[in-house]
């Protein structure tokens, strides 16, 4: 490449007006070793770029296959909530039966003493007629 | 898209993340990290992937997003200050010793860039991509492009020739 071409081409370059393939050529001007003395100064300036080009990312990059975890978890709470649609009503009904009929026996329960007492209260009343028969059978037994 | 689809898509671009992160993160730990962030990211979205028109400009943009918290979050803010007196060793395959030190000095004086330029300067002389490509990455006109690339080179020259003059005296 000529040097006045190479010069023209550095001042477009400046100005920012230079295509990519124009850049490339400057880039390969400056790579190799004979390059002129009054531009030497911009050789580090395209060396540095060539260089920063081959630069390379280097790490592995644990890619785990996690895709399908939130999916599933989403159909195990539908899984669980049919479930406790399907036999949470039942379980309930069967609660409710349970303590009504708790309840019934515990109310028959109270009544059936009650009547209890109050039969008690009964006899105890009786007593008095043994009294009175005791009585009858001393006056039988003066006669 | 199973892994082997994705490790093909990406393979192609992913030392251009690296590098675009690097430059705006300056050290090469945490461009590893804003990398694989970036991947990982990449990979949890693989099945909207395929509708993507183009996912190297996508991971590009999501790069620059990334790297650019990054730099706002008070962590980056301090890491800047550990990394700003590092030596760099990446160039060590220079043979002149002269040459090497003046080259490494370009990576210095691009680390004193504006974001912006930074970011332009690395797009074009390093990966190469043009006015259009850049403007949509950075959401940029391409006139503004422009600009900023030209300045960022002139700012680059400058620098490097005040340092050569140095040099010398």
């Amino acid at each position: 490449m000529e040097l006045v071409n190479i010069e023209k081409l550095l001042e477009k370059y400046f100005e920012a007006t230079t295509t990519v393939t124009e850049e490339e050529t400057l880039r390969a001007y400056f790579s190799q070793e004979n390059v002129a003395t009054h531009l030497k100064q911009y050789k580090p300036m395209f060396q540095y770029f060539s260089k920063a080009k081959e630069e390379q990312y280097t790490k592995q990059v644990p890619l785990k296959p996690r895709k399908n975890y939130y999916k599933w978890i989403s159909v195990a709470a539908v899984a669980v909530l049919i479930f406790g649609i399907y036999f949470g009503p039942d379980s309930y009904r069967d609660y409710q039966e349970q303590k009504q009929a708790e309840f019934a026996y515990n109310e028959t329960k109270k009544a059936m003493s009650l009547l209890a007492s109050n039969f008690g209260k009964g006899t105890d009343k009786m007593a008095y007629l043994n009294e009175f028969e005791t009585t009858t059978q001393k006056i039988y037994n003066n006669n | 898209m199973n892994q082997a689809e994705f490790v093909n898509v990406v393979m192609p671009f992913k030392d251009k993340l690296y590098r675009l992160a690097k430059r705006l993160l300056t050290s090469s730990e945490e461009a590893e990290d804003a990398t694989q962030e970036i991947l990982l990211k990449l990979w949890s979205k693989n099945t909207k992937m395929e509708s993507y028109n183009n996912v190297e400009a996508f991971a590009m943009t999501m790069t620059k997003n990334f790297c650019l918290d990054r730099l706002k979050s008070k962590q980056a803010g301090n890491l800047k200050l550990v990394h700003s007196n590092y030596s760099d060793d990446s160039t060590s395959l220079q043979n002149q010793v002269e040459a090497k030190d003046s080259v490494s000095w370009v990576e210095r004086i691009m680390e004193e860039l504006p974001e912006q330029q930074k970011m332009v300067l690395q797009l074009r002389d390093v990966e190469e991509y043009d006015f259009d490509e850049i403007g949509k990455l950075l959401e940029m006109n391409p006139t503004a492009v422009r600009v900023a690339l030209s300045r960022a080179r002139k700012t680059v020259r400058e620098k490097l020739i005040q340092k050569h003059s140095y040099g010398i005296s």
